[in-house]
């Protein structure tokens, strides 16, 4: 019969906050695909200071802020949606958790069709110029990204309505957000890349 | 045919003609030494190594492999930290004085002496190598293909081009290796100390003949170069008898993609062929230049260096044997 | 609910693996028999040893390929190959050895050894475990078929534009060969991420960071590292896969695409990953060396902090790949000097290994002469990856055979020795049996002398001007000899690696039986069976230095309790601690074997076949599998602690 001594010091179990095990691997899931996004711009960056045909970096001119612009402000708002269900969370409120995803997976299903205008009302296409590939595939990364924590954040809703998580266990909450926070803030440095830097000056 | 050359000082380099331990050109002069002193640096650290690992090994006696379950003693933790603290700082000195002597080679190679007086512009395609020979005045452009001759005593500026995929020029015995880069012109120099054959291949995987894209720089004496030059710039003489008919043979099936000066074949998918009987080699290094390589090439491109661009010429005997009689009038 | 509904205090026991503690944990832990049992499991030894077993299977395939060009080399002007075969099989043994041999053996170490080093139940994340090396096979598979059906890659390893682009290359080599490399990204990847997770959140109670074993910092550090550099090369073969099959223009010229984007690309990922597949082969040498020397390494934290600074500084140098690309000369000299100081972190592991070797006492076994050889060919590839960091040197120095030479050096004696002799250290862990000692002598000198007789001579005709990549060469330019020596030498090295797997094919079944600890040695993986059972410890270790099963011999206070701790029953459970002290702080309720790792490794490799065809509906159905097989995955379990009900607590 083995021995048994009894240890003072209680331990949390399970998926609790940050010492979840998913916690720490979106943190690197987070490292890695901001590394991706690196790259991407790098590329824009490499080929935008190539010599080009005076008009054609960026074709077209420099892209318009009519819709990228509020497009943006969405993003950040359901950012803050999202944060807003988190605090409900550790508060045991699931209503509001409940409303916070919904609202924060609604406005990025907004932000998606915004951007599908806005490429349908391009001048040019994925096979025009390299400026034309950057962009596409930059934002269209960006969309999938945006695709994905849509899909997540509809997961979410539905197993917070369906009553899973409370104040203690709520791990699954903390690591989704962490992912769609990432997704809203890679987002900013896209942006500032296609629509900001041609303002400031580089371009063709 | 082979020009006025000293070939003998190319012996040292001939029993092994891409080697670079030797030099006979500025850039590879002031590189040499520092080849040879980090390889010898080099083989020192690898024999210092071994002694030290061998006499780690052997200096006392070692232990058996001990039987599963056996407890054998254990030595204590500490020492042994200044093996590292002279070993790594040996090392990084002998580091740091590499780094700057590397600097010191490459700031003495990065310019020629002098502005270079001639330019010369090679296009790297697939397998073989456009030249041209650039000049203010443009009668005194020409162009030729796998075989440069250059003066010596001098730099020459080299502007290279991509034609088609990445390859690379190096000719050893004068400097190291650039690229040739689609959408850019990089640019190297290279001068030649003393009249001398010395070769040169394609260093950049470019598919699948890139193991038959050598070329060759001939260096001459001045006064040589410039009767080689302007021989060039001539166009070859009118041809006679057959070789006339294998002319009008030759613009028709082969016009479309080779060139030769003064005439109606003005191709410039493959080598300009000119005074292609002055070339030491054929197919960009592959063949030496003779008649009987030179048919042989003509019959059977594919089966000398498979993948080549050029198909077999679809030539009747009597064709065939007019273009090479036209060809070797090419001097 | 209130907090304590979620807590509990562990009781603490002595180690009895008699009891009924162990056989409760054995029926909790161990994989379900039979096939399903087979594809469903997570344990890490499992999937530990098949990485292993499915990388060596790469490794004699790259080596059958290499063999075959090496006949044609072996003399001038050959025929036995034509330039097209040539090219796949030079361009599929690179990639074999660097992509599917050389990561995934490491990472099939690591993960087996890696739980029982930090005396801990599992790695990090079981499931995530079980997709990597399931990708990994699917992707292996994907790229084996492109050359089994005659497209297999024919542009290198390193695949440059504009060859690799369609105007070039026409069939569907690249297409293969970019989507399969995508698709083995993720494996490597989420691989990474587990590590790395498993190294901050998993040690056993007491071990603190700087009590880890040199073989997790090196896999840590190597994590990290692709964690950073795999999405360069994905996106490089996205873009490249988009260039050729929808008609953009990041590569081609006229529509203001650059070649070099795809050199940058490849190589500030291709760089860091040559540190990546040596780094914990290194951690192995650095375990392994110092128990045939009967004392701890010499320099403990300076090797550990080598290992990060290499990496760290393997971000910096990855220009010195294009050096002849006609970049500026200033930015050129500072990846020249970057790529001479980086030797300055390997020798710290140099003169560590020399010194333990030194003061320590020699034990002739098979396992000390690979680790002790590899010393002398981890100097020899250094010094010729020093020569080449030599801008003006490497001018002429590149893409000749030298690099070949210097590449294989640092690949084989860096890696292939520390895995072989590896395999003779941890193989009585693994399987309960050790190797035979005669045959490991024969197998160490025909590698060893074949190895150098095979690759030195590379040096010398590198040096002679004899260029890469190249399917046959003249004679009289000075390498005939030479080539013909090199393939001899390579044969005799094929035959040593025979003479291995012989040896591990017979000692499985016949070899002496190990026990707990056949070698004395310190770590915590020596504490418990041979092999393991399922949960590793019956009750979790705690630690109190660098070598808890040396400590009453060290003259150390014997602090550490290997067979005393933790227990842990109610379910598959493991004990997170605090990444820098390792203080216990939750019970871990870890998962039960389960297919869903496998159903998303299959339809997301569906994806990729469908992408290769043009086949739409099948990308349409496959993603959607995919995300079902997420979702499904995902779903908040109780009995893993990620719901409100509190269960099994």
């Amino acid at each position: 019969m083995s021995k048994r001594v009894a240890l003072e010091g209680k331990l949390p179990v399970g998926a609790i906050d940050t010492r979840a095990s998913g916690w720490w691997a979106m943190i690197f899931v987070v490292f890695t695909e901001a590394s991706l996004f690196a790259y991407l711009l790098f590329s824009y960056y490499y080929l935008a200071v190539q010599p080009h045909l005076p008009g054609t970096f960026p074709e077209g001119g420099t892209p318009d802020l009519a819709l990228s612009l509020p497009n943006t402000i969405i993003l950040l708002l359901s950012s803050a949606a999202v944060a807003w269900a988190q605090f409900n969370i550790e508060h045991n409120q699931k209503w509001r958790l409940v409303l916070g995803l919904g609202v924060a997976a609604l406005l990025g299903i907004v932000f998606l069709v915004v951007q599908y205008f806005e490429w349908a009302a391009k001048s040019f296409t994925l096979a025009s110029t390299s400026y034309s590939s950057l962009y596409f595939v930059v934002t269209g990364f960006h969309m999938a990204h945006v695709v994905v924590g849509v899909l997540m954040l509809i997961a979410l809703t539905l197993w917070s309505a369906m009553g899973y998580f409370n104040r203690f266990r709520y791990a699954h909450i903390h690591i989704g957000a962490l992912y769609w926070h990432f997704v809203d803030a890679v987002w900013l440095a896209v942006f500032f890349t296609f629509y900001i830097t041609p303002l400031l000056g580089l371009k063709a | 045919m082979l020009p006025s050359v000293c070939v003998a000082k190319a012996v040292a380099a001939s029993s092994a003609p891409l080697n670079y331990l030797t030099s006979f050109g500025a850039k590879a002069d002031a590189t040499r030494p520092l080849t040879w002193g980090v390889t010898l640096i080099s083989l020192a650290v690898i024999i210092i190594i071994t002694l030290l690992v061998a006499g780690a090994i052997w200096r006392r006696p070692g232990l058996a492999p001990m039987a599963p379950g056996a407890r054998i003693d254990v030595g204590p933790e500490s020492g042994g930290l200044s093996w590292l603290w002279i070993g790594v700082g040996i090392s990084s000195l002998v580091l740091l004085l590499s780094i700057v002597w590397t600097v010191s080679v490459l700031a003495e190679i990065s310019r020629p002496g002098v502005k270079p007086a001639l330019t010369i512009e090679v296009t790297g395609k697939q397998w073989w190598w456009q030249v041209r020979y650039l000049s203010d005045d443009p009668s005194r452009i020409f162009a030729t293909a796998n075989e440069i001759h250059i003066p010596t005593g001098q730099p020459v500026l080299f502007k290279l081009v991509g034609g088609d995929v990445i390859h690379s020029f190096w000719v050893p015995a004068l400097a190291g290796k650039t690229d040739t880069i689609p959408g850019q012109t990089n640019e190297t120099w290279l001068e030649a100390r003393e009249p001398g054959i010395y070769r040169g291949q394609c260093t950049e995987y470019c598919g699948l003949e890139h193991a038959h894209m050598s070329l060759v720089v001939i260096a001459q004496s001045p006064s040589d170069f410039a009767a080689w030059e302007a021989h060039q710039i001539q166009s070859p003489a009118m041809p006679v008898g057959q070789a006339a008919t294998g002319m009008s043979d030759f613009n028709m099936h082969c016009g479309s993609c080779h060139a030769v000066r003064g005439t109606a074949a003005a191709g410039i998918l493959g080598p300009d062929l000119s005074h292609l009987m002055q070339r030491t080699t054929i197919a960009a290094g592959t063949l030496p230049n003779d008649p009987g390589h030179l048919a042989q090439w003509i019959s059977d491109p594919q089966g000398i260096k498979p993948g080549a661009l050029m198909q077999k010429p679809e030539l009747s005997g009597q064709e065939f044997a007019a273009i090479n009689a036209y060809l070797r009038t090419l001097q | 609910m209130t907090a304590t509904d979620y807590e509990r205090a562990p009781t603490v026991a002595i180690e009895d693996r008699n009891s009924a503690l162990a056989e409760k944990l054995q029926a909790l832990w161990e994989t379900e028999p039979g096939f399903i049992g087979w594809l469903s499991t997570v344990d890490h030894k499992e999937i530990g040893i098949r990485y292993i077993v499915t990388a060596f299977a790469f490794l004699i395939a790259g080596g059958i390929e290499a063999l075959v060009f090496r006949l044609q080399l072996a003399w001038p002007d050959r025929h036995l190959l034509g330039p097209e075969q040539y090219d796949q099989l030079f361009s599929t043994h690179g990639m074999t050895m660097i992509f599917l041999y050389a990561g995934p053996v490491l990472s099939g170490f690591s993960n087996y050894l890696w739980p029982l080093l930090l005396g801990a139940r599992d790695m990090a994340l079981p499931r995530l475990n079980a997709l990597s090396y399931w990708i990994y096979l699917c992707a292996g598979i994907f790229l084996y078929a492109a050359f089994a059906i005659g497209f297999g890659p024919n542009d290198g390893w390193f695949n440059y534009v504009p060859y690799a682009a369609r105007a070039y290359n026409g069939g569907p080599n690249i297409d293969f060969y970019s989507l399969g490399m995508i698709l083995l990204g993720i494996s490597t990847t989420v691989g990474s991420i587990n590590f790395i997770v498993t190294f901050l959140r998993m040690r056993a109670p007491g071990m603190s960071i700087n009590r880890v074993p040199i073989l997790a910092w090196g896999t840590l550090t190597a994590s990290a590292a692709n964690i950073f550099a795999i999405p360069a090369v994905s996106l490089a073969f996205f873009l490249l896969w988009m260039d050729r099959n929808a008609g953009t223009h990041f590569f081609d010229v006229p529509s203001g695409g650059q070649p070099l984007l795809w050199q940058h690309l490849f190589w500030m990922f291709g760089h860091p990953w040559v540190y990546a597949i040596v780094l914990p082969a290194m951690g192995m040498v650095s375990d392994g060396l110092p128990v045939f020397c009967r004392r701890p390494l010499v320099g403990y934290t300076a090797v550990a902090l080598g290992t990060v600074a290499t990496m760290i500084l393997g971000f910096g140098v990855w220009v010195h790949h294009m050096f002849a690309t006609g970049l500026p000369s200033v930015s050129l000299s500072f990846f020249s000097a970057a790529s001479i100081i980086i030797a300055v972190p390997s020798a710290i592991g140099v003169f560590a290994w020399i010194a333990t070797i030194w003061l320590g006492r020699p034990v002739f076994t098979t396992a000390f002469l690979f680790f002790a050889s590899f010393i002398v060919l981890f100097v020899i590839g250094g010094v010729s990856g020093y020569m080449t960091g030599s801008l003006p040197v490497d001018w002429q120095l590149t893409d000749t055979y030298f690099v070949v030479a210097h590449l294989h050096y640092v690949l084989i004696g860096i890696n292939v020795f520390p895995v072989v002799g590896a395999t003779y250290f941890w193989f009585p862990k693994f399987t309960g049996r050790m190797l035979d000692e005669r045959m490991g002598r024969w197998n160490f000198w025909t590698m060893f002398v074949g190895f150098n007789l095979g690759f030195f001579p590379m040096h010398i005709s590198g040096l002679l001007g004899m260029p890469r990549r190249i399917y046959t060469y003249a004679d009289g330019m000075g390498w005939d000899w030479l080539n013909l020596i090199t393939t001899v030498g390579s044969f005799v090295f094929a035959v040593g690696v025979l003479i291995f797997i012989v040896n591990v094919v017979v000692s499985y079944r016949r070899g002496r039986v190990a026990g707990d600890n056949p070698w004395d040695a310190p770590t915590l993986e020596w504490a418990t069976t041979s092999p393991p059972p399922p949960y590793n410890f019956v009750v979790i270790p705690t630690v109190a230095s660098r070598h808890p099963l040396w400590e009453d011999r060290l003259g150390e206070k014997s602090e550490s309790q290997p067979h005393a701790g933790l227990v842990l029953d109610h379910g598959r459970e493991a004990v997170g601690t605090d990444p820098l002290d390792a203080e216990p702080d939750i019970i871990l309720k870890m998962p039960s074997d389960t297919l869903a790792p496998l159903a998303l490794a299959i339809a997301t490799t569906f994806v990729f076949v469908g992408l290769l065809g043009h086949w739409w509906w099948m990308v349409a159905v496959a993603a959607i599998a995919t995300g079902a097989a997420i979702v499904v995955w995902l779903w908040p379990r109780p009995e893993l602690g990620e719901t409100a009900e509190a269960r099994n607590v």
